[in-house]
């Protein structure tokens, strides 16, 4: 079968068997955790717990009245330290709750398991996965329940789950498929009946055997269910790009997957909410790949949310002395840390560690117009034009060229010989749109 | 851990090309042709090649060194146009007009308007329609070995005399340094093409334009495919990084107007 993908693209060098056959294992329980109390997009959390608390693993330390928003949950048993604030991994500055560990942990989530769907309605699915604070797992931390929540206007044929990790080095969807395929299409199944959807595909990249063996040997029994198998691509994981590849479906500019009846999830949020569902386990801890060639035992850890991310770096073995640059996520669209010091959120999925000759510094050169960032841009725009409307402070025009429908995928700036940083200004270019439409509105 | 962590935005991955890298490419990609002239013309065309990109690279360096910016002959990009000029030159030309040529090319054609990136045309271009308007009896006496030959463009259009194809496409005819090897210029743009360093669609719009055109008129349309400055102006000139459109399409139409101005300039 010849693989699928969506128009235009990068192929950067993929690095995944640093980590790819390095089984899933626990990390060490962390003596104290550093929750920040913002780990989705939408409406801040109000905080449940205060100073002195007793609280278990799984209770529920932040909610909010709000649609849309994720509640946060202890990841270990323990005592409320203080709640202080914290620079998370997106460089912002939030409020989080310390929880100094006890000897033990005690599961208290107040959900009940459930072993089969049967006896679930839409609505309830919905209920547990909002309660169990589960969020987009490949970073975008989008709250899962607000995505299978379909408006009454609105119908939706397909959930896709997202099994490219077309992000290089990252291996953690990877594993989470080999090793957990059985809780994945459960998951699947729950999101399909959440959703209203009768059909469901798992789309993965062709570099992944293993991962598409071991799905499609799970998905056997199930009539409508299917692993699709795509192109090696950047950035085939993108939900637009994953629908294009998939079911040859456009969503609009500005437009959601939903418009086009579809809804789209990655393979480890699909996990995460089996085991909501059959075990009672709010969305505490994750599976993360410790990687890159700065560090010294490269590995997949499953850790507990709010750890320290200098202690999971120890647990790899820690840096090498030419370690010259700590990622969180992947290289292409992760976040460049200044220290090691930030706690691990329901969304990092990485930590990449690049050596001095990896992190040459560019020093940019004008453009020659050579168009490889127009042919690279998986969304048709034309990155040197915008990157300079941006420079410009051309609102207007950056609006009339859909800046908007940047997804930030960073493939123009990776294609660019001249180095110029296309993103960088592309998203100055968004921010400044959002700037002009909130003034008007 | 030896030194402060490095802190910049996303991506942190780059690919492996550069101006530099592309710029070189294209000198590679143009050896064929200019081997080709060697073989043809002998020391003269190899004189007037260096004459040309000596005056390209020399006034790179000038320029950039007044506008206090960074020496950027190592981009290869003033290699590149020094190279084109020469190659759409006829080799009888005095050494001192490549020369000066050149000087023009970059000096009117490129540093002007703020060095790489920012000129509107071929600089290359430039030099060569400088040098024609102002030395027309230089840019058109194609003498070979003090033997005058006409190209086979002027014979086809005033005594209707039609060359060989074959010699068309393998060399040995009269006119410009690079117009004498179709072969020859063919074999640097598939190596272009391998390494991704240029578009495709700008010549095949180009050449299938004057194709359909000449065809069209009744004239011989393999004839004109080979014969002048076609295939150097369609791989080479018209995919000019700088001054070419940057969508799909742009590309296209671009390829099919130069394509015309082709088949009206030559029937
Ligand atoms: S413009 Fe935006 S969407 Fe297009 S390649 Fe660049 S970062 Fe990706
Ligand atoms: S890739 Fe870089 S040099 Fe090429 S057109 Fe885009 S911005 Fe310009």
């Amino acid at each position: 079968m010849k693989a699928l993908t969506f128009k235009q693209g990068i192929h950067p060098e993929y690095n995944k068997e640093l980590t790819k056959d390095k089984p899933l294992k626990n990390a060490k329980r962390p003596e104290e955790v550093i929750i920040p109390l913002k780990q989705h997009i939408g409406a801040p959390l109000k905080v449940l717990v205060k100073k002195g608390d007793q609280v278990d693993l799984g209770q529920k330390i932040a909610d909010s009245d709000s649609f849309v928003c994720a509640p946060i949950h202890a990841s270990v048993s323990g005592t409320v330290k203080e709640i202080r604030k914290v620079t998370d991994p997106g460089g912002n500055i939030v409020d989080a709750v310390v929880i100094e560990s006890a000897e033990e942990d005690r599961l208290n989530s107040g959900l009940e398991k459930h072993d089969s769907l049967d006896k679930l309605d839409a609505a309830e699915i919905r209920n547990i996965i909002r309660e169990a604070g589960i969020v987009g797992m490949g970073g975008a931390m989008f709250p899962t329940h607000v995505k299978v929540s379909i408006p009454d206007d609105k119908s939706v044929d397909y959930v896709i789950l997202n099994g490219a990790e077309c992000e290089p080095y990252l291996t953690v969807d990877y594993r989470v498929m080999v090793e957990k395929p059985k809780s994945i299409v459960f998951g699947l199944k729950a999101l399909m009946k959440a959703a209203g959807a009768s059909t469901g595909f798992i789309g993965i990249e062709e570099n992944k055997p293993e991962a598409i063996e071991s799905m499609q040997d799970a998905v056997n029994d199930e009539a409508n269910i299917e692993v699709k198998i795509l192109e090696t691509k950047y950035p085939q994981g993108g939900e637009k790009m994953l629908i294009e590849a998939i079911l040859g479906r456009e969503v609009p500019a500005g437009g959601l997957p939903l418009d086009v009846g579809v809804v789209v999830n990655n393979t480890s949020t699909a996990a995460a909410v089996a085991d909501a569902i059959r075990d009672g386990k709010p969305l505490y801890e994750r599976s993360i790949s410790i990687t890159g060639r700065g560090i010294n035992s490269p590995q997949n850890l499953i850790y507990r949310i709010g750890i320290n991310i200098g202690d999971l770096v120890e647990e790899a073995g820690g840096l090498k002395d030419n370690a010259a640059k700590v990622i969180t996520g992947g290289p292409m669209m992760g976040v460049a840390q200044k220290n090691l010091n930030i706690p691990g959120v329901k969304g990092t999925s990485g930590i990449l560690v690049l050596v001095e000759d990896e992190v040459e510094e560019y020093e940019p050169s004008p453009c020659i117009n050579c168009a490889k960032c127009v042919d690279a841009c998986p969304m048709f725009l034309m990155p040197t034009q915008l990157a300079n409307y941006a420079k410009n402070d051309m609102v207007d025009e950056l609006e009339e060229w859909q800046v908007l429908s940047c997804v930030e995928c960073g493939s123009c700036s990776f294609v660019c010989p001249a180095k110029i940083p296309l993103v960088h200004h592309l998203r100055l270019g968004k921010s400044q749109v959002m700037a002009k439409k909130r003034e008007k509105n | 851990m030896n030194n402060e962590l490095i802190v910049t935005s996303s991506p942190h991955v780059r690919s492996q090309d550069s101006v530099k890298k592309i710029m070189w490419s294209v000198v590679i990609a143009l050896l064929p042709a200019v081997f080709a002239a060697v073989y043809f013309f002998k020391a003269r065309a190899l004189s007037v090649i260096l004459a040309a990109v000596v005056g390209a690279v020399l006034i790179e360096y000038i320029f950039q060194k007044i506008r206090n910016k960074k020496n950027t002959i190592k981009d290869g990009s003033a290699v590149v146009t020094g190279l084109l000029l020469a190659l759409t030159l006829p080799p009888s030309i005095p050494l001192w007009t490549a020369f000066f040529g050149s000087i023009v090319a970059i000096g009117l054609g490129k540093q002007v308007f703020g060095g790489i990136g920012q000129n509107p045309f071929n600089p290359a271009l430039v030099g060569r329609a400088f040098l024609t308007a102002s030395y027309p009896v230089l840019m058109t006496t194609w003498t070979v070995d003090g033997v005058s030959s006409a190209t086979p463009l002027s014979q086809m259009k005033m005594e209707g005399i039609a060359t060989d194809t074959w010699n068309l496409f393998v060399g040995q005819i009269g006119g410009s340094l690079g117009e004498t090897s179709a072969i020859a210029l063919l074999l640097g743009f598939s190596y272009l093409l391998y390494k991704g360093y240029v578009n495709w669609r700008i010549p095949l719009a180009m050449v299938g334009t004057v194709f359909l055109g000449t065809f069209a008129f009744g004239s011989d349309p393999i004839f004109h495919l080979f014969a002048g400055g076609l295939m150097l102006g369609a791989l080479f000139m018209a995919t000019d990084m700088v001054s070419s459109p940057t969508t799909k399409l742009g590309r296209w139409i671009f390829g099919l107007g130069a394509g015309l101005l082709v088949v009206i300039i030559r029937l």
